[in-house]
């Protein structure tokens, strides 16, 4: 294995050299970029604009790959205990990471409905799904966040996740999801 | 082939027709329902007659659901002219012994007359006519019709038992986010609401001209009242931003009390809907829930659920705001969530449900007292209404596999169901309803 695979290295090595000599590392481990791009020059042709080109393609890609980290730590749901609106510790690292995104980019807008599982009064889930909503939009203020920035809404339980009517999906369903409704493109990483 | 036979008698228990009562099972102390004595109800029979079975049929159905008497089921007798042997001068065609000899108290007579109907009530062990009346109807196409025969049958329950029935009365409730109305007895089910939209929280104001619900949107609604009969609304004052849910007339009909959420929490407010201003918030709080109003009939004191405690409990206020206390006890702790509550017509008791096990349950609270007494226990019950009678109590309960609309008589126990298409929730009773008259454009 290691034999072949060292021989290839220095044909290719060769072969860089006798095209004009110019700097080795054209030819990088491919496995980052698709296959596609790697095809073998024909010609010693002038590249370059080929390579940046390739390279704004891989920066945006990781632009967006980051951005849509960004949005989805923003939109990643919490969940709560059964006729509970306290924010769970669990969820604390969540809504922290929210804060910080928020903070980052003070352009986004947010907004956060509440919901309840099937049991229980379908007018008082109403009411506990906007409790829920109202108690993340504190947690982030308590983080700094402009309540301004946050809008508050509730379904109650009439927008199930999980349709089910055991404990699996009752979990599934006490929750708060969070929408942005603004300001959401370009997204900058906190520091 | 039954009617070849000169008389075909049977007493058949009503309560064969009404399934099952609830289980009679105490609960933490809680005293249920009350013991269902056969006998205590006197006896009744519609007399079979020529002409109006349709009229007859209602007025029939009507007295039974009163569950006041003991309804005598008699086949049809081929001409009842000529068998009395009781009172000849008074019985005109009822013949009085053989009816005692059944079990009957009263004799209800449905004859045809100009325009409309005679109703006469017989007092058997009297030997004579109780009460009689005659009244016109519209042609049985007419959507009054049967509205008009309702009137007729809480009347002649009125004669014979001191108090008037509650057929005359419609009830509202939701089914796949409309607003639907339909009569005590299931009839003219007519939505309310458009299609495609979530409605919840419908109520009726007193006089059942007019009907308030919640249209919900996108996670948020204001309270609209339209007229009963279907037409254009108005946004009540004060409910135009964030959520706004259970809405309640006040028994003068001026006021609307609902329950406003936003960040700060979910709180009470009233306002004015025939000047249409000057919301009121009644409640303070502070991140906490108070919602599900409903005024006494005086309308001087308002129940309603808050989670001030922890968990939902049933609570009451001067109609002001003042003077808040715990209604119905509860052990903290261990007492399950009580929501939906609504006050009766006689002022004495508010009806909620509470969660038992996991499930809710009806359950009233004696006002004066403070007594909890719980009404049912098998399946899921919940959202429960009060007639207009003050002693049958429509509910929402899924003991036939799917939400549907229950009524529990409580003063027997004995529960009914209110047919409707689809799964159903959120019932609310009207009070008894007069003759249609056209709705002032406000």
């Amino acid at each position: 294995m290691r034999a072949p695979s060292l021989l290839m290295l220095l044909t290719a090595a060769a072969f860089a050299v006798a095209c004009g000599g110019r700097s080795a590392p054209e030819e990088p481990a491919p496995e980052p970029t698709p296959a596609p791009a790697s095809t073998p020059a024909p010609e010693p042709v002038d590249d370059s604009a080929e390579r940046e080109r390739l390279e704004r393609e891989r920066l945006a890609r990781e632009a967006a790959e980051r951005a849509r980290t960004l949005a989805t730590d923003l939109s990643a749901m919490i969940n709560f205990d059964y006729d509970q609106a306290v924010v769970r510790q669990a969820d604390q690292e969540t809504l922290d990471r929210k804060a910080a995104i928020l903070a980052a980019n003070p352009g986004v807008r947010l907004r956060i409905s509440g919901h309840a599982d099937e049991r229980g009064s379908d007018e008082y889930n109403l009411a506990l799904g906007n409790r829920r909503a109202a108690a993340a939009k504190r947690y982030l203020e308590n983080k700094g966040i402009d309540g301004s920035r946050i809008e508050v809404v509730s379904y109650g339980e009439e927008r199930p996740l999980n349709p089910g009517s055991d404990e699996t999906a009752y979990a599934q369903n006490r929750r708060d999801e969070f929408e942005v409704t603004g300001g959401g493109d370009n997204l900058v990483a906190p520091q | 082939m039954m009617k070849t036979l000169f008389l075909l008698l049977a007493a058949v228990p009503v309560a064969g027709t009404l399934l099952a009562q609830d289980t009679a099972r105490v609960d933490q102390g809680v005293r249920i329902g009350v013991d269902y004595s056969p006998g205590m109800r006197p006896g009744l029979v519609v007399v079979p007659g020529i002409g109006v079975d349709s009229v007859r049929a209602i007025v029939r159905r009507d007295l039974d659901y009163t569950d006041r008497f003991e309804m005598i089921t008699v086949a049809d007798i081929p001409a009842s002219t000529g068998t009395n042997r009781g009172s000849a001068e008074m019985g005109g065609g009822v013949n009085y012994e053989l009816y005692k000899s059944l079990g009957a108290q009263f004799a209800v007579e449905i004859l045809s007359a100009p325009n409309g109907v005679t109703a006469r009530l017989h007092d058997l062990s009297e030997g004579r006519v109780h009460s009689q009346r005659a009244v016109s109807l519209p042609s049985t196409a007419s959507p009054d019709f049967r509205q008009e025969v309702h009137r007729l049958s809480d009347e002649v329950a009125r004669w014979a038992s001191g108090s008037p029935g509650a057929a005359a009365s419609r009830l509202l409730f939701v089914s796949g986010g409309r607003v639907y109305r339909v009569d005590s007895d299931g009839h003219d089910l007519t939505p309310l609401s458009p299609a495609g939209q979530t409605a919840l929280s419908p109520a009726w104001s007193p006089d059942g001209q007019r009907v308030a619900f919640t249209q919900l949107g996108e996670g948020r609604g204001g309270i609209l009242v339209q007229p009963a009969a279907g037409g254009a609304g108005f946004i009540v004052p004060g409910s135009g931003t964030g959520l706004n849910i259970t809405p309640a007339f006040s028994p003068d009909g001026r006021t609307l009390a609902y329950a406003h959420s936003d960040e700060r929490g979910t709180d009470i407010y009233t306002a004015n809907i025939i000047q249409r201003c000057c919301a009121q918030r009644l409640t303070v709080g502070r991140f906490a829930d108070n919602l599900s109003p409903t005024f006494s009939p005086d309308g001087r004191r308002i129940a309603f659920i808050s989670t001030r405690a922890g968990p939902p409990q049933l609570y009451v206020m001067a109609a002001d705001g003042t003077d808040q206390e715990l209604l119905a006890p509860f052990d903290y702790g261990v007492t399950g969530s009580t929501n939906a509550p609504d006050w009766s017509p006689d002022g004495a008791s508010v009806v909620f449900h509470r969660e038992v096990s996991g499930s809710p349950q009806i359950f009233l609270v004696d006002v004066g007292a403070r007594r909890v007494r719980q009404l049912t226990s098998s399946g899921r019950n919940e959202d429960p209404t009060w007639a207009p009678d003050g002693r049958h109590v429509a509910f929402i309960s899924d003991r036939s596999g799917r939400r549907q609309i229950w009524i529990v008589d409580i003063e027997t126990g004995r529960v009914r169901q209110l047919g409707t298409p689809g799964s159903a929730r959120l019932p609310a009773w009207s009070r008894r309803l007069g003759r249609t008259t056209p709705v002032p454009n406000p």
